[in-house]
């Protein structure tokens, strides 16, 4: 019907890109001084970016097979 | 105690609508009947009904309710992750769901009619669909009152924007679009919390930096370590914050509470029905048990971490306090916390995590609860089957529809009972307990004893409820100053805390309506002829033959492995 890892991975992908980017953006800005001077932005952007882009590889190597499929 | 939200946050928000509304509006096309609206064509992959099994739970009232029962219980709240999850989820998948999906009902009360009787099933349909939408009020009340105290939202406009969201998209896409975006949404919940569980155990110095924090914190009459664990302190109920004792967590939690939540709720057990195959129904409640095992890190730990914070004046971190009583509004520990460690970005991921978890909740409910009008209330008793399969089907998807809708409706009529009587919320989730224990008793008597009656079943279900409920009106928990805590009727018994109580009323519940069904089981005739209890009961049901798979796929390995890992989490966190 649906692969459901179409969607997450997608939303992820954003949500990482766009998180990474604001953090880039935002290193000096002193916001960080609650989240022990970390700049958890960055790191979870990344993390959301790696998880997102991996549901759509795995979404697009189950699908394979079937497209190429010879017969 | 407000937050301020960037753009950034509020950006993430609306993402995160628009690709749950998305998958609603993608599945629309597929919803040519009933069984596809209330069923999901029963298509679902294992692991995504498995994962929508667990997030079905995370609610908002149990997310916000456990990180604050972290704070007030310690690691003991662990247990409701573990013992009152695990071996319940086990049992589910290994010995009931072959009955449950074999036997093609519909839902936990259509089981009930073809194993015992139309009234068995009337009573549980109808019980069942009331405090269905009643707990989907309550929970839509929960949140918006904390998103008007702590982010200064409107609570009507916060009410009806996230009830018509989940409205929209389970109205398009119905069971099915339910249990996808459950699965978005336990994937939200998960990640936007996860830097809340890294930062706050970083700031107290890792779990050896919160071992020496708490102890410090301890009150005298505990030993040192009581908040970091869970059955070391059990053996009297005076030596641990819960005020229970191990016999009472193993019974009342371990067996009652959790076997008649994970097993006969028809809102959680339904996304196990909705599975492609048997097979795959069979793994659906020990995929979800994987996860749910892990979830005390981002949900528990936390909150025990709040508990130093309120105590350390220099972290400048403190709860709401209740103006009547004087204590803190445990409820809030996970927003404020969020507040505390996350900058905006991350935070606006952390307060969609939150929603997320409203939303998955609310939609579990309304999607049980169309199915169960439709299919247990309004075909049963309205409007009967007319024979011709193909107007009878476009029938009940209208009346499956309209159910959402009124579902969704009603439950925002009741947030709004709810906000006139805030104490009325502890009071329906202790009902829903007293209707869970008898139920479970019911159902398992009905599918390993064949000689169970309906008229038995019947008689069970009702004394059982109605023991719980004289119960709690006669006994009060210490210090309860409303009648919403018990006593209503009278005095007899007093609980050291609320929680002992629960226990106590699921144990005798359960114990009253196995007595009640054994007894009236040997004194009526079973009027069902052993024939159409072929599927349903244990011994007159041919065995599966597993197939040729490798061990650890089926669904017997995959409960050996879930089941080491519940052992290993229970004596590391002993």
């Amino acid at each position: 019907m649906v692969d459901i890892r179409i969607p997450i991975g997608l939303m992820f992908s954003i949500f990482g890109v766009l998180i990474t980017l604001f953090g880039l953006f935002t290193v000096d800005s002193g916001i960080y001084q609650k989240s022990l001077g970390i700049n958890v932005n960055i790191f979870m952007g990344l993390i959301m970016l790696a998880f997102g882009l991996a549901m759509l590889w795995f979404a697009r190597r189950k699908r394979k097979p079937t497209n190429n499929n010879p017969i | 105690m407000k937050v301020e939200l960037g753009w950034i946050d509020y950006l993430i928000m609306i993402i995160y609508f628009i690709f749950v509304l998305g998958i609603g509006w993608f599945l629309r096309k597929y919803m040519k009947n009933a069984n596809a609206f209330l069923e999901a064509g029963r298509s679902i992959p294992a692991w995504v009904a498995g994962l929508a099994f667990v997030s079905a739970n995370l609610g908002a009232l149990e997310v916000m309710g456990m990180c604050g029962s972290g704070a007030k219980y310690g690691m003991m709240t662990t247990h409701f992750y573990l013992i009152g999850a695990i071996p319940a989820m086990i049992f589910l998948a290994l010995f009931m769901m072959p009955f449950y999906y074999g036997s093609k009902a519909r839902s936990v009360p259509e089981f009930l009619k073809l194993r015992y009787d139309e009234k068995t099933r009337g009573l549980n349909a109808i019980l069942f669909a009331i405090m269905t939408v009643l707990a989907s009020g309550i929970s839509m009340y929960a949140l918006a009152i904390l998103m008007e105290k702590v982010l200064n939202w409107n609570f009507n406009i916060s009410l009806w924007i996230s009830a018509l969201i989940v409205l929209t998209y389970t109205y398009l896409g119905g069971l099915s679009s339910a249990i996808y975006n459950e699965v978005i949404q336990f994937f939200i919940i998960v990640i936007g919390l996860l830097p809340l569980g890294f930062l706050s155990l970083r700031d107290v110095g890792g779990w050896s930096g919160l071992k020496t924090h708490i102890a410090a914190i301890t009150p005298q009459h505990f030993a040192p370590d009581t908040y970091l664990t869970t059955w070391k302190y059990t053996g009297s109920a005076a030596s641990n914050p819960m005020g229970v004792e191990w016999y009472g967590v193993f019974f009342g939690l371990g067996l009652v509470l959790a076997f008649g939540y994970w097993c006969t709720n028809f809102l959680i057990v339904q996304r196990a029905f909705a599975a492609e195959s048997k097979t795959a129904a069979r793994k659906v409640p020990l995929i979800g048990g994987l996860p749910k095992m892990f979830l005390p890190f981002l949900i528990i730990v936390p909150g025990v971490i709040a508990l130093i914070l309120m105590s350390d004046p220099s972290k400048s971190f403190s709860l709401p306090v209740d103006a009547s009583s004087g204590k803190p509004i445990y409820d809030y520990t996970i927003i404020m916390l969020l507040k505390h460690y996350l900058p905006t970005g991350v935070l606006g991921l952390g307060i969609t995590a939150l929603l997320a978890s409203f939303m998955s909740g609310m939609a579990g409910n309304v999607s049980a609860f169309n199915t169960v009008w439709t299919y247990d209330i309004y075909q049963s008793y309205i409007r009967k089957r007319t024979g011709d399969d193909a107007s009878d089907d476009r029938h009940y998807l209208t009346v499956g529809r309209l159910a959402t809708v009124v579902g969704v409706l009603l439950s925002i009529a009741s947030a709004y009972i709810a906000s006139k009587f805030g104490n009325i919320m502890d009071f329906l989730q202790t009902i829903f307990s007293m209707i869970n224990a008898p139920l479970f008793a019911v159902i398992f008597l009905g599918m390993f004893w064949k000689r169970t009656t309906g008229h038995a079943a019947f008689t069970g279900l009702l004394t059982g409820f109605i023991v719980a409920l004289l119960h709690h009106g006669l006994t009060i928990p210490q210090g309860a100053t409303t009648l919403f805590k018990g006593g209503w009727l009278g005095h007899i018994h007093t609980y050291p805390v609320e929680m002992a109580q629960n226990f106590w009323a699921a144990i005798i519940a359960f114990t009253v309506a196995t007595v009640v069904t054994v007894t009236l089981s040997f004194a009526t005739r079973q009027l069902k002829p052993v024939e159409e209890l072929k599927g349903l009961v244990y011994s007159l049901t041919p065995h599966d033959i597993e197939e040729n798979v490798p061990w650890y796929k089926r669904p017997s390995g995959l409960a050996v492995i879930v089941g080491v890992i519940f052992i290993i989490m229970t004596i590391i966190f002993w």
